[in-house]
Formats: C-alpha cells, structure tokens, sequence
C-alpha cells in the first residue's frame, strides 16, 4: 500500500496485470438472469407456509395515540397475528451507525409507534396474513385513535418539543478553520445567499422488502431481500432480537436500485425477524409504492444562509454557512453524516483560507431522510457553485474565470483541509482540476456556444448555459476483504464483504480478479452481500465497491497467482519468474513451447491430500483486506444547455456534458452508465422531483403521478468525458469512485443555466426549478 | 395496494350489462381500466361489484354516417388512433391521441372510459367538445342521446344516471383541409395535461368561415371560448387577431393548485391557445 | 365476496388453467399463481411500465388488467422471449449495450420494445424514444437501452432479410 500522505510529483505506474481486461468495456456477468426475467428480487423470494406482512401507518402526521382497536381486523378471515408497540415494546429504537457526534440517541425511532405518531407513515401497527390481499383487508380495518398535535414543517422556524427535555434540534455540527471574521472584515466584497434545495431522494424502482426465515433445525434467522449494508445489519439485528450474530444470516439477491435509501435499516426489518423468530413461519413484507414514498428514507432537503468573502481579484477569502437539514421526524442509521458530510465537502475544489459552518440538524414532522447518491454533495455543490456564480456576477467576471482563479492546482495535490467528513480527514488526493475544466469547456464547445446563445437570443429564444465544478468522495473505509480461490474443476470463485445496488459490481471484481490472475472474467462466480459466506463486509455505499471490495480482490488475485506460481513452478521445474498464467494456463511467460499446467491441475495438487501440502494450509486460495484511512476524492465538471419556453416557463436540457475524473475506469461502460444513470436522477432533483406536504403535513407527493421521476422524453443528449488523469494513490488500482459524480453537479448547473438564459444572474434560488415559478420570474424580469 | 373485494361480472350483450347495472348495489363499470384499475388498487375506489365491457358485443368500431363518425364507446384508443377514417377525418383527434398516456395505455384505454372519467384534464375530452361531439346514452327507459357540453355535471361527474350507460360518440367532421391544431403542456410527456388547447378553423378567401376553440384543464369541463370564436369569425387571421383570441384566456376562471395555481393556468391557456391558432391556420393553408 | 373463477389461458405459448380471485390483478397472477416471477410490480398504478407484458400480442400493464380479463388469451411475458439455447434479439442487445443495471425495469422494457419492433422494424432513435417514454428507469439514463433498441431492430431486419 502507497503511503497515502506523501505528495505525489509524477503519475504513479498503474498496476497492470497479465490479464488485459481491466480498462474494457466487457459485457456484464450479471446480465444473463436478468434479461431472461429469471432474477430473484425480494419479491420474487417465496418460502412454504409464508407470511404476508402489511403495516398500518399513520394517517396524522403529528398526533398522541390514545388507542389502537385491532379487534375487528383479527377476525377478519386469513389473519394470525397483530401486533402493537406493545407486542414489541421489548425491541429496542433503531441505533444508528458509530459517529462523532452525541445526543442522537432519544430520537432514535421506534419498530412501531409508542405513544406518539410523528409523520405520516409511520408505523403504528402490523398485521400478519395467509396472503397478501387479505392482510390488506385487515390493515384497513385497524382503527387508530389519536389527538392531533401541532406539527412542525419547517426547519428553519422556531424548534418545537420533540418529547419532554428534548427540542427539536438534536445536534448542530459545526466546522471551522482560519481567521473568518478577519476574512469578511478584510474583504474587497461580501457575497450573501439564501438558497434551498427540495427535498427528494432515490425512488428506486423495486419498492423495499424483506422476507424472513428461521431456521430451527439449525437455529439461524435468515433475511432475504437486502442489499447495501449486510454485515452492520446483521450485526444490529442480533442484538436487537437478542441472538448471537452467527445466528443470524443475510442474503441478497437481486437489487433493483438502491441509491443510498435502500438497505439500511428500517422498522420493518426488524418487525419481519422479530415475527419469525414469534411466529414460527417465514414473514414476507413487499412495500407497495405508496407507502414507499411516505416510508422509503426521503433526503436532500436543507437551507442555506451563506456568506463568502472575496478579495478584489475574485478569490475566496472566506465562507460562512449556517444551515437548516431537515431530518424529518426521526434520527435513522445514518446519524448526522448528512449534515457532517455537507459542512465537510461544501468548499469543494477550491482553495479556502477560511471557513466557517454550523449544520442545524433538525426534525420535522415528515418522512425521516438519510443518504441519497451524492449526499451532501449535491446539496452544497448547488449552493457553493451559486455562490461562486454570484461573486463573477457581483465583480464583473467571466464564469469560468473566477474559478480558474479559486480551483486548488494540481501542483497543490494532496491537499489537506484541516476539515474532516465521516470520520476522514479531508486530504484531496489527486487531481488537475483545471486540466479537466479545460477539456470538458473544450469538447463542450463553451467557447463556441457563446456565439450560438448570442445568435438564438437574438432570434428571439430564450437560452443558456451554466457550468457547476464538483468533488466527489469515494472509497469510504476502513477495510473490506475478499477471498478469491480456484477449486479442482480450475473455477474461480471470489466471496466479498461487497453488496449490490445493480451497479455492475460483479463484473468490476471479476475484471479485477482476471486482470490479476490471468483467467477468463466471464468465468469467474461473484458472491456478494452473504455474510453467511465472508464474517466481516462494510458494504456497497458511499461509491467504495470499486475502491475497497476492488483493491482488496486485486491484492487476493495476486497472491493466488503467487501461490500458483510457486506450486507450478516445482512441478515444472521452472521458477516462478519464468511463468505467467493466461486464460487459466500456467505457462511459460517468455512464449515459448513448453509445458504448462492447467489453474485446475495446479489447485488439486494443492488439495488437502495432496502430500505437498503438509504442514500447511490447503487450497488455492487467498483472502486480503485492503485497509483506507482515507477518502479518494473523483471530481468533474457538469455543463449543460438549456431552453426555456417563454410560454410554459418549461426548462429543457437540450444538451449536457459531465466530465468525471474517477482515477481510473476498471470498465468504461459501467462508468458511463453510471454517471449517465446519474445525471437523470440529479435532473430529476433539479427540475421534476420533490416531496411536498400540505400545511397539516399531509403528504402530496403519494404516488408516480404526483412524484415525477424524469422518463426519456425529459432527458438532454447526454455526453460523458472519463478521466484518468489523476490516478488515485491511496490504492493499488489507481480507482476512484465513479457512483456519484454524474448526480453531484446536476442542480447547481441547471441553476446557472437558467440564470443564464433569464440573464439574470442570481434569479434561481430554489431546487426544483418548476415551469410556474420560471413563468413567473420571467414576468418579474420583463 | 391491492384491490378491496368485489363481484364480478362479465356481460355480454349491452342489455346484460345494462339489467346488472339497474340490479346490483354500488356497480362499477369496467372498460379499459387505465382509471378504473389504479382507483381500485389504490383502494380510492371500492364497488361491491365491477361490471367488465369488454365481452360486450356492439360497443366497439368506427363507422361514418350523415357527416359524422360513429366511434363505439369500448373502441380503443390504440385502434382509434391507428383507424384510417379517424386519420382522413378526424385529423385533431389523430393529434389528441399522441398525449394521452402511453403505447401501453392506449392498447386498452378506451375513448368511452376517458369521457366518462371526465378527468379535467383528459385530452380526449377536450377534442370531443371541440368537435361538438354528440353521445349515445342507454339506460333501462331506453336510449337518449346529449351534447358533450351537457355532459360535465361537476369535477368527475357525468350527467348520467347511475343505471344509464355510453355507448357510442358521434364527432360531426369538418370538412377536408380544414385547419386543426391539439397542443398541451405537460411537466412530462404522457402525463395529463395541466392545460390543453384545441383549435378548429376554415379558410375561405382569406377569412375564417368556420373556428372552434376549446381549452382543456381549466375547469371541470373543457371550455369553449365562445367569445373568442365570435372574434375570429369573419375576420381576417392576422397575428394581432390570433393574439386577441388568446387574449380571452387571461379572463376565464380557471382551476388552482399548489403546483398549477389560477394565474399560471391562464397564462398557458393562452400561450397554448396561441400556438394552436397559428398551427391550424398553418394547416388550413393560410399563415399569419 | 372472496369470489374466484377458473380461467384458461396461453402464456408464451403453453396453456395454463388455474383458479384466480376475481380481484387480483394479471400481475400477481402471473407472478404467483404461475410462479413467473419474470414481469415486475413497480407501482401497482400504471405509471411505471415495469409489470408491462403482451396480451394477443399488445403490450398492456398487468397491474391494470384483471387476471380474469385474460381468459381465453395469449400472454406473452418476458420469460417467453428467446428460447433456452438463444436470446431474442433485444435481450442480446440489451447484455451488449450494457441496457440494464439493476435488471428490475427490464422486463418491461423488452416487451414494450418486442411489440414496438413488429409494429416499426425500422425505427428512428426520435420513435424508439417515444416508444419507451411510458416506461421508467432509475438506472441508465436510457440511452443505452435506445442503442440496444436500434442495434435489435437492425439484426432483426437482417435475419429476416
């Protein structure tokens, strides 16, 4: 491993092996199940003598519960058990994952709803059923009595009383560095916004489920259905339900999208365990989409007052920020990160003498939020990159020029923040960002595209561009491992810690794997979130499959390709040096005739009775862990051009470049189809998606035809740059994430764009952009 | 979101459905189930009984007579869309069907389903007011017939009596190379319009003989701009002409939400207005 | 009123005959009672397309058809494109141009796109767009599955050819 703090002059070797696929755009392994429709979602998990689950929720979104009257749903036919917060009074409010930050923990929530409901979905109680029609049936004939209190909407107002001795406002995080009041008090300008985003989130597809098991003749409870996040949920779910973790067993099949919502753990998880541990019959839960969205983790939604302090040439001098997260009604598993990551990431690419934030982490009687792709990050991109639009505007500067002047250079990598996020210190760690600024201004056309804007506007169209820089974090540690081995049949088999969201993560591994082994990667069997198969995992989030998984199988390959070379070697009588491994052949690196040995050969002469094999460890096979104390920072550029159809107030992203230095592309096709897949998600926040509520907090945003997710009518001619410029030194592979990037820039482009095409620097405050509020700013304008 | 209990019933003759109909506690009638489906599985919508139309005989196809198209109330709209008389003579209704929904919606969506629905929105609703369109309506006294302008009782309710049922729409044509234009907005393509605008006019010697204009999505019922029409009639299509007729659009009553509020409602219902004036008279063969 | 009838049906191209609550919905009978679990549930309102399958040969949304409706038809559903030794052209293509990422959309893109094929074997990519804007993908981005569509169109002209 490459010491991660020494400044890195030249670029480093890559790691090349003799495989030659990392760097393809192979097909994908994963594919053939799925287009067949032979995949194996949640839903598609079916055991003998099944359960069907359904919630009741709360219909109030602020209320004291008086009394729940089950009596005549239990009659109804089909039904075997309901249960109330008292059934389950003995499992304990869902923790949330190790943080920093104290005092989280009273507003932990509930596997139901005790004496006060707190948003509209909640789970207040749970009816278990022969079929999925008829638990139904019965939910709706559950009456819950309760007295309605105020509700509390808005997290910048007032703080209410979450409960007796606690307010509102769980914690506040605050970072700082510098001298920030000398920053303003010096400053040749002071540039103020207040701006929000929407608050939105991942909307996945497949709804969430979870189907649970037990086990008895081996007395292990088994979830199926989950994905992200296996082992910490197993962990979590032991403890709660008082079993020993090796008791408990998760499995994953198919995933149809996560994106930072699906996979943590939720009220119904547990309740799902929790009845099939009581019940003694599996539990099947499939959320419907309903309640998906009321239910689901919601994200995004923050204010910010923010203030930066420029000197006369443009640069930051300093920047102030206090904001306003709206939590929603309870602390989930992700703590405060959200708020921790905005206040540690917002500054971005640029250098910043001093900074100052305060994140008011704050509940409201509303769906409770956690991470969505990009977390944080989308948020303070659109603020800080408003921001830096502002200050061009206020001192008469080219857009692009007034961040030539502020990006951190490339001769400045790596280049510590005294900042930290999810724990890490914040050490950019590679990057030539004006380098990628150029190129993507270049194959945009930007220069050009002045021109043309000038051209259309005087034809009488209303038109624009706007650009938005972005830093990503990737590569999130501490540690994940993989086991890769080869059986007797020369089969390559590669167990991680990894999870799936659908992201293609077992083609990257098995590109790895190959690449370092020299076998076939379409040959090689990918086994993911199990944590019956690998004891320890930290997941798929925060884009560090590729890094951490993807590190650790390179480091595994390698010494399985040791291990064969140093058998293959006596047997051949050669030395390892002079042998290599191609499409599973041990053989002669130097091409010439000779003889060679197949990987299977090789794996039996190393079995367990194999007399070579005495005194030590059978098997071809190797497990490594890759250990990170630090982030890998990917970053890029988001360019895009928009219309607006004076009429409508519609905003249409004609054409959209994302420029993504990710370190490097282990599979250029799977890159792109992230950052593309991402792009319409972030387009979707930008412009269509948004959870409302009315003043009572009733939700408004129920169903596919109140949340609008984007189609392919709304999506622009979407280009992807992929940059490898700035390897990672952190890891062997030279990888960055490559999850997040094309969603990160996407709301602070679409702004700037439309400030453009309105001519009116500053006139898009908000997130989404919505055609009436364009209608009626181009009214204000004219 | 699964669908609460009920009966069912597939009739096969309109006298059956109409005798279930007139018999049964709390029917629903099932026809394409684009609208009936989602209410049912949203549990918004909970009949003892659903009385399914699509065994029916006789409630399906296109025929023309005496200047008019006879379009079964369960044709659907994949087929009206795809049915050469709709095409040569109903070209607005050709264009309408482009908005409402999608491919798969329009393989079972039926042009009865949508009048009956009478969502304020529905494009199909809109072209059948443009159009004058009259109704085929049976019920147990017998058949009747009314105007789509007495159709709309209130927000989602047609002027039909609970055991009465549509059968058929008659939509009189315009004559060939008449000037026709459908336009909507939407947030995204294929959701319902949050206003539309159809416009209808002939040519001759330079002046409009003939116009309809009628917005969709402003209030309960689509609207025809009467005043406007009488504006336009008789006078010479120019571009300020066009933009007075759309002008009337900042006048009318419109609907109000939180995500479509009065004020932008009219401010669509005229640039669409607009926009569709320009394009029939395009079509008719006469620019502004 | 837990009312059930028996239906007989063809389902790519095998006949099936078994007992259906009136209730439940072409979807769920699919899934459950005919174990093909192939077609997916992404809204239960129609909004989505995934639950999107064939009936007499056009594409409809299972979750807005009553699986009593589809007695006496033909059901085509995803698990009845290609056969065991080979994939339909679009899945073909759709695994070459990387159409898919979770997989959960697809089924209902391929249909939607099997009968848009028959119907326009020779689409613009502007038609193929249209032919898909009902269905939803939170993945791709959906440019990849317009590749996918074209490249499928074209081998398909060319074997018929």
């Amino acid at each position: 491993m490459t010491d991660a703090l020494a400044p890195v002059k030249e670029r480093p070797a890559l790691a090349r092996g003799p495989g030659k696929v990392v760097g393809h755009a192979v097909t994908r392994i994963e594919d053939g199940p799925l287009v067949r429709g032979e995949g194996l979602f949640a839903a598609d998990v079916n055991f003998p003598r099944q359960l069907h689950m359904r919630m009741v929720r709360a219909e109030l979104a602020h209320a004291r519960i008086l009394a729940v009257s089950t009596d005549a749903a239990r009659a109804m036919p089909g039904v075997v058990a309901i249960w109330t917060a008292e059934d389950v009074a003995d499992i304990p409010l869902i923790p949330f994952r190790a943080t920093k930050v104290r005092g989280l923990e009273p507003y932990c929530q509930p596997v139901l709803a005790r004496d006060r409901m707190r948003y509209v979905g909640e789970p207040v109680a749970v009816v278990f059923a022969d079929d999925p029609y008829r638990a139904e049936d019965a939910a709706e004939l559950v009456v819950v009595e309760a007295e309605e209190l105020s509700v509390l909407l808005d997290a910048t107002a007032p703080l209410g009383e979450f409960s007796p001795g606690q307010d509102t406002e769980p914690t506040i995080v605050r970072k700082a560095y510098g001298e920030i009041d000398a920053a303003f008090r010096d400053a040749h300008a002071v540039v103020e916004l207040e701006l929000s985003v929407g608050r939105h989130s991942g909307v996945p597809l497949e709804t969430r489920g979870a189907i649970a098991r037990y086990d008895a003749a081996h007395d292990v409870l088994e979830l199926h259905g989950t994905a992200k996040k296996q082992h910490w949920n197993r962990d979590e779910i032991a403890r709660l339900l008082g079993r020993p973790p090796q008791g408990v067993h998760l499995f994953e099949g198919h995933v149809g999208g996560g994106f930072g919502v699906r996979g943590e753990l939720y009220p119904e998880d547990l309740l799902v365990c929790a009845a099939a541990l009581r019940l003694r019959r599996p539990v099947k839960w499939i959320e419907d989409r309903r309640e998906h969205l009321v239910a689901t983790n919601h994200s995004r939604e923050q204010h910010h007052r923010i203030r930066a302090a420029v000197d006369a040439e443009g640069r930051l001098l300093g920047i102030d920020d206090v904001f306003f997260h709206d939590q929603g009604a309870y602390v989930r598993t992700h703590g405060a990160r959200v708020v921790d990551l905005a206040a540690g990431m917002l500054p971005g690419p640029y250098r910043l003498p001093a900074y100052r934030v305060a994140g008011h982490f704050r509940l409201t009687n509303k769906t409770p939020s956690a991470t969505y792709r990009a977390p944080g990050r989308f948020e303070t991109t659109f603020v800080r990159e408003r921001l830096m639009d502002a200050i061009a505007a206020r001192l008469g500067l080219d857009r692009v020029e007034v961040r030539r002047r502020n990006l951190v250079s490339a001769a400045e990598m790596p280049h510590a923040r005294p900042l930290d996020a999810l724990g890490t210190e914040i050490v950019l760690d590679s990057g030539d960002y004006e380098g990628l600024l150029d190129k993507a201004l270049s194959r945009f056309g930007w220069n050009a595209l002045q021109g043309e804007l000038a051209a259309r506007r005087a034809a009488g169209e209303c038109v624009g561009a706007g650009l938005a820089f972005f830093v990503e974090k990737s590569g999130l540690g501490p540690s994940d491992g993989v086991r890769v081995s080869v059986d007797a049949n020369g089969a390559v088999e590669l167990v991680s810690g990894a999870a799936s969201v659908g992201q293609g993560v077992e083609t990257a591994l098995a590109q790895i794997c190959a690449e370092a082994l020299g076998v076939d990667y379409a040959r090689i069997r990918v086994v993911r979130g199990r944590t019956d198969r690998i004891e320890f995992g930290n997941g798929a989030h925060a884009s560090r499959v590729t890094v951490m998984s993807g590190s650790a199988t390179w480091e595994a390959a390698l010494a399985v390709r040791a291990m064969a070379l140093d058998t293959a070697a006596t047997l051949l009588q050669l030395r390892p040096s002079d042998l290599t491994i191609r499409d599973g052949e041990v053989c002669r690196a130097d091409g010439l005739p000779g003889p060679s040995l197949a990987l299977a050969e090789v794996a039996r002469r190393m079995g367990p009775n194999s007399p070579a094999m005495r005194g030590r460890t059978p098997g071809l096979t190797a497990e490594k862990w890759f250990w990170s104390d630090h982030m890998a920072y990917p970053y890029g550029v988001h360019l895009v051009l928009v219309r607006i159809d004076r009429g409508t107030g519609q905003v249409v992203a004609e054409r959209y470049l994302v420029a993504n230095d990710i370190g490097r592309a282990i599979n250029p096709m799977l890159v792109e189809g992230q950052i593309v897949g991402g792009l319409a998600q972030g387009l979707g926040g930008a412009l269509l998606e948004e959870f409302r509520y009315d003043p009572s907090g009733q939700p408004l945003s129920t169903t596919f035809a109140d949340y609008l997710i984007p189609t392919i009518a709304e999506m622009p001619a979407a280009d992807v740059l992929i940059a490898e410029d700035a390897p990672s030194p952190l890891n062997p592979l030279g990888v960055k994430g490559a999850g997040e990037g094309g969603t990160n820039g996407v709301g602070a482009a679409i702004a700037a764009a439309v400030d453009d095409a309105l001519l009116r620097p500053g006139a898009v405050t908000a997130l989404p952009v919505v055609p009436a509020t364009v209608r009626r700013l181009l009214d204000t304008l004219a | 979101m699964k669908a609460a209990p009920f009966a069912y019933h597939d009739p096969r003759s309109i006298d059956e459905a109409l005798h279930l109909l007139a018999t049964l506690e709390n029917p629903r009638l099932l026809a394409g189930g684009q609208s009936l489906m989602p209410m049912l599985n949203m549990r918004v919508a909970f009949p003892d009984h659903v009385i399914d139309l699509n065994r029916v005989e006789g409630l399906e196809g296109v025929t023309e007579q005496d200047g008019a198209l006879r379009i079964g109330a369960m044709t659907r709209q994949r087929d009206l869309e795809e049915h050469p008389l709709t095409r040569a003579r109903l070209p607005l209704m050709t264009e309408a069907l482009t908005f409402v929904g999608h491919w798969q919606t329009r393989n079972r969506g039926t042009i009865g389903g949508s009048l009956c629905n009478l969502d304020p929105s529905a494009e199909l609703v809109a072209v059948a007011a443009a159009l004058d369109a009259v109704l085929e309506v049976r019920g147990p006294a017998g058949a009747r017939e009314l105007s789509i302008h007495d159709f709309p009782e209130g927000l989602m309710t047609p002027a039909l009596a609970p055991e009465e049922m549509l059968t058929a729409i008659r939509l009189p044509f315009w004559p060939a190379g008449h000037g026709y234009c459908f336009a909507e907005f939407a947030r995204r393509h294929g959701d319902y319009a949050i206003v539309s605008a159809a416009a209808l006019l002939m040519l001759e010697g330079g002046r409009v003989t003939r116009v309809s204009i009628t917005l969709g999505g402003v209030g309960a019922g689509p609207l025809r701009l009467r005043e406007a029409e009488a504006m336009l009639l008789g006078a010479v299509p120019s571009a300020e002409a066009i933009r007075g007729a759309a002008a009337h659009c900042e006048r009318i009553e419109a609907m109000s939400d939180p995500q479509a509020p009065a004020w932008y409602r009219r401010r669509l219902a005229a640039t669409l207005m607009r926009r569709a004036l320009e394009k029939a008279l395009a079509r008719a063969g006469g620019a502004a | 009123m837990m009312e059930s009838r028996r239906i007989a049906l063809i389902v790519n191209g095998a006949r099936h005959e078994a007992e259906t609550p009136v209730r439940q919905h072409l979807g769920d009978f699919l899934r459950g009672t005919l174990g093909l679990t192939g077609t997916h549930l992404g809204c239960e309102h129609g909004v989505c397309g995934a639950c999107t399958v064939l009936v007499d040969g056009r594409a409809v949304r299972a979750c807005l058809m009553l699986a009593v409706q589809a007695d006496g038809r033909e059901v085509t559903t995803v698990e009845g494109m290609g056969t065991e030794d080979a994939l339909h052209p679009l899945q073909a293509a759709f695994c070459a141009h990387h159409g898919l990422q979770c997989g959960f959309c697809t089924p209902g893109m391929l249909t939607t796109l099997a009968e848009f094929l028959e119907v326009h074997p020779d689409p613009t990519a502007a038609e193929v767009r249209i032919a898909i804007s009902g269905n939803l993908c939170r993945c791709t981005g959906y440019d990849s599955i317009v590749t996918a569509a074209l490249e499928a169109a074209r081998a398909m002209r060319d074997a018929r050819a």
